[in-house]
């Protein structure tokens, strides 16, 4: 069964663990700002937004790559960069609809999400269940479960 | 490890920016941030110093667990000779600002002299320049932030800024960051306004990459994030209503100072509480909170974030009021409502607004009002002077009196002096209710009596987070004592001093010491920076970060007759709730505090506890 990094930005408070634990997970260090998910901060509405790339089944930065440095984990279905065969080109940047994939001036290679091999440290790390890594199937099945409890489990309800 | 070790030092008379190395026996006695930023401004400033003067220093400090996923772990202080007080100033804050530092690769900056002109700090990475700062003078914090990311086309940047209030010195000017996270008392922002500094601009993308033991440090830190997550303080009240949890529990115990310290409980209470922030207004229908809001690296999220009836007279046509905004906290709250008798819950939010905008502290700014409406009252202060009628619960006093003392017009320059000053050119000095110059928070000795040695014995000036007894003898954190006795008190308000130095120096909240004791502490900075950093050791930090700070104030001047309260904590009993008939037992539980600090009879440190404490 593959999974889903799932994201409920109602549940987030804006901490950067998910940021910590992801750079800390690829780079052995607490640095967001190498972080492949970001939280972005509204502060006119108080929305904060965790984002990452969804693992398009059609991934646009797959088939844009010209040397195919970008392969599917057919365990997770994580679209994964092969940094030995990256050239940093960054068209993958460029054809990314989401913005996801980046380039990374340190190491001359792009990064993006690759769902840490099947145990995100990002989901880990969320001390708020903002953050889940769940059924592929069912990302619907918590928005589902409160609206049948709204329309069937209320006093009201007949 | 843990430390980036390297600090800026910034000359600001001649305008250079140099790196120096950490001083790593310094930062090994005195763990960081609090600590080891004052252990720097003591050994290179003279205790005597004005502070508003070049040869006072002012030092932006992160602890060794700042930037990393220790929880809380994004703290920094700003540490200077204070203005308002003349003792030792440590401001802390959160936000995200204090991790970038350090992500930036230091641990603190140091600013000597003054700038001829106004100027900022532009930090990216290991660069780091001055900038004239003459188009962002007279510019809010809010305008600054925003102005500073479009100039330098990097909407990542963290700043850290004054508004009006600093560049005005008002002398409880706070440094915001992140819009409205503060370093908020003792009037840390008046200096950065002294030296003409308006800001620093920090990106760090090199991050914290050398604890000692990645892999112990990640299980620790994993581990004491379950006890916060799991604790009904740090995982249920602090999240859910955030420190406003506080409002109607300190009323209902008899320890909410109302109207300037005449009455212990406010009768509106309940409309400025964490309660009312969760109903719907009558007049528009919404709620005031928004939702709640994490620092850096935080698993406890207790900051709030609301917004404000856009019909209410405050900010009728003000848009710039109207977004989601820090506020209100139970401090704030407190001094802006409870303290001067104002219920308006919209109010609080709009005076508090400002203070986040333009930098002020919203303790010393309420409190202060409470004196100017008690002196009002008393016919001492006239409408023809303050431009307003300021009778005990007048919002549009309150609104009126921010507006004026952020932007230092008319009487709003002599509330922003504060209640010391204030209080004494009127001829009531006792009605200043503040210890060294610096007012108190939001609890009342007579109804929390350790509260009481707390304040008197607090290095810079009353304040909450010092020595926060309340834990203990209202929650019941770690033990419960009664809040009506002094028995016990001298001893607990020196444990809790020196825990919280050391919690403080660590780069953590402590707000995370509802839940952990530094015995959960000092594993996380053990695995960070060494094994040699025990539970005995952090104890030891503590203790000789407090009796340094002690140190330094009684070389500025001050001595034992310092260490007091107001003659109302002192002479006026409660009149009502359960400390009612109470005064506070200072004179009892002093005597008992300095013997416990080893002390002599006039505060001063024996030979003995220097040597212990390598002092």
């Amino acid at each position: 069964m593959q999974k889903s990094l799932h994201i409920n930005a109602e549940k987030c408070t804006g901490c950067l663990q998910c940021e910590m634990a992801c750079s800390f997970e690829n780079y052995g260090a607490f640095v967001p700002a190498k972080s492949r998910i970001k939280v972005f901060d509204f502060h006119e509405t108080g929305r904060k937004v965790p984002y990452t790339c969804t693992q398009c089944d059609e991934a646009w930065c797959l088939h844009a790559c010209p040397v195919e440095a970008i392969t599917v984990d057919k365990a997770t279905g994580a679209k994964v960069v092969n940094e030995t065969t990256c050239v940093g080109c960054k068209v993958c940047t460029i054809s990314c609809p989401f913005g996801t994939v980046n380039y990374v001036q340190e190491t001359g290679k792009v990064q993006k999400c690759d769902l840490c091999g099947g145990d995100p440290a990002c989901a880990t790390a969320c001390p708020t269940g903002a953050i889940t890594y769940i059924d592929a199937n069912w990302t619907g099945l918590d928005k589902m479960k409160s609206w049948a409890d709204k329309l069937g489990n209320q006093p009201s309800a007949a | 490890m843990s430390w980036a070790g390297k600090i800026l030092r910034v000359d600001l008379t001649a305008g250079t920016v140099k790196s120096e190395p950490l001083n790593m026996e310094w930062a090994r006695s005195y763990l960081g941030s609090r600590g080891l930023a004052s252990k720097y401004l003591v050994e290179e400033i003279d205790p005597k110093v004005d502070p508003l003067s070049p040869a006072n220093k002012l030092i932006w400090a992160t602890g060794p667990l700042t930037g990393t996923m220790a929880s809380t772990g994004g703290r920094y202080t700003v540490v200077t000779k204070g203005p308002l007080t003349g003792a030792i100033a440590c401001s802390n804050s959160g936000g995200y600002w204090g991790a970038e530092l350090k992500m930036a690769g230091w641990d603190m900056v140091i600013f000597e002299g003054r700038s001829a002109k106004p100027v900022y700090l532009l930090i990216n990475d290991d660069q780091a320049e001055l900038h004239d700062a003459s188009h962002l003078w007279g510019q809010s914090v809010w305008k600054t932030e925003a102005a500073l990311k479009k100039a330098h086309q990097d909407p990542q940047l963290r700043i850290s800024s004054i508004g009006l209030a600093g560049e005005n010195q008002v002398l409880y000017a706070a440094i915001v960051n992140d819009l409205h996270r503060a370093a908020g008392r003792s009037g840390v922002g008046a200096v950065a306004g002294s030296k003409n500094l308006k800001a620093i601009a920090v990106r760090g993308t090199k991050g914290v990459g050398n604890v000692k033991d990645p892999k112990a440090f990640m299980q620790v830190t994993f581990e004491k994030k379950k006890i916060l997550a799991e604790n009904g303080v740090t995982g249920q009240g602090l999240p859910t209503y955030g420190t406003q949890v506080l409002m109607n529990v300190i009323n209902e115990i008899g320890a909410l100072p109302t109207r300037n310290h005449r009455d212990i409980q406010f009768e509106g209470a309940k409309d400025i509480s964490a309660e009312a922030m969760v109903t719907p207004r009558a007049t528009d229908g919404k709620k005031h909170l928004v939702t709640n809001q994490a620092c850096f690296g935080c698993t406890i999220a207790c900051g709030r974030i609301s917004k404000m009836d856009q019909g209410h007279f405050t900010v009728q046509n003000k848009p710039e009021y109207w977004g989601a905004s820090g506020g209100l906290e139970y401090e704030a709250a407190w001094a802006l409502g409870a303290a001067n008798g104002v219920n308006d819950l919209e109010a609080l939010q709009y005076a508090n607004l400002l203070c986040n905008e333009q930098g002020m502290d919203p303790i010393s700014f309420g409190a202060t009002i409470g004196a100017v409406m008690e002196l009002y009252e008393m016919g001492v202060l006239t409408k023809e002077q303050l431009g307003i009628e300021a009778p005990f619960g007048s919002a549009q006093a309150l609104a009126a009196f921010a507006e004026m003392t952020a932007r230092g017009e008319g009487f709003g320059k002599e509330i922003g002096l504060g209640s010391k000053r204030l209080c004494a050119k009127y001829g009531h000095p006792e009605l200043s209710m503040s210890v060294k110059g610096q007012e108190f928070p939001a609890y009342d000795s007579r109804g929390i009596q350790g509260m009481g040695l707390a304040y008197a014995t607090s290095n810079r000036g009353a304040c909450h987070l010092r020595g926060y007894t309340v834990a203990s003898e209202v929650l019941g954190i770690p033990v419960k004592t009664d809040p009506l006795t002094a028995e016990g008190k001298p001893e607990l308000v020196v444990a809790f001093q020196n825990a919280t130095a050391a919690f403080d120096a660590a780069g953590i909240c402590i707000f995370t010491s509802f839940a952990w004791g530094l015995a959960d502490v000092a594993p996380q900075v053990a695995a960070a920076c060494g094994e040699e950093f025990t539970l005995e050791n952090c104890e030891k930090i503590g203790e000789r970060i407090w009796n340094m700070e002690r140190d330094f104030n009684n070389r500025a001047g001050f001595s034992s007759k310092d260490d007091t309260l107001p003659p109302r904590l002192l002479n006026e009993p409660a009149r009502t709730g359960p400390a009612k008939g109470l005064v506070n037992k200072l004179p009892e539980m002093l005597p008992k505090y300095y013997a416990a600090r080893g002390w002599d009879g006039d505060g001063q440190l024996t030979p003995a506890t220097r040597e212990r404490l390598g002092l």
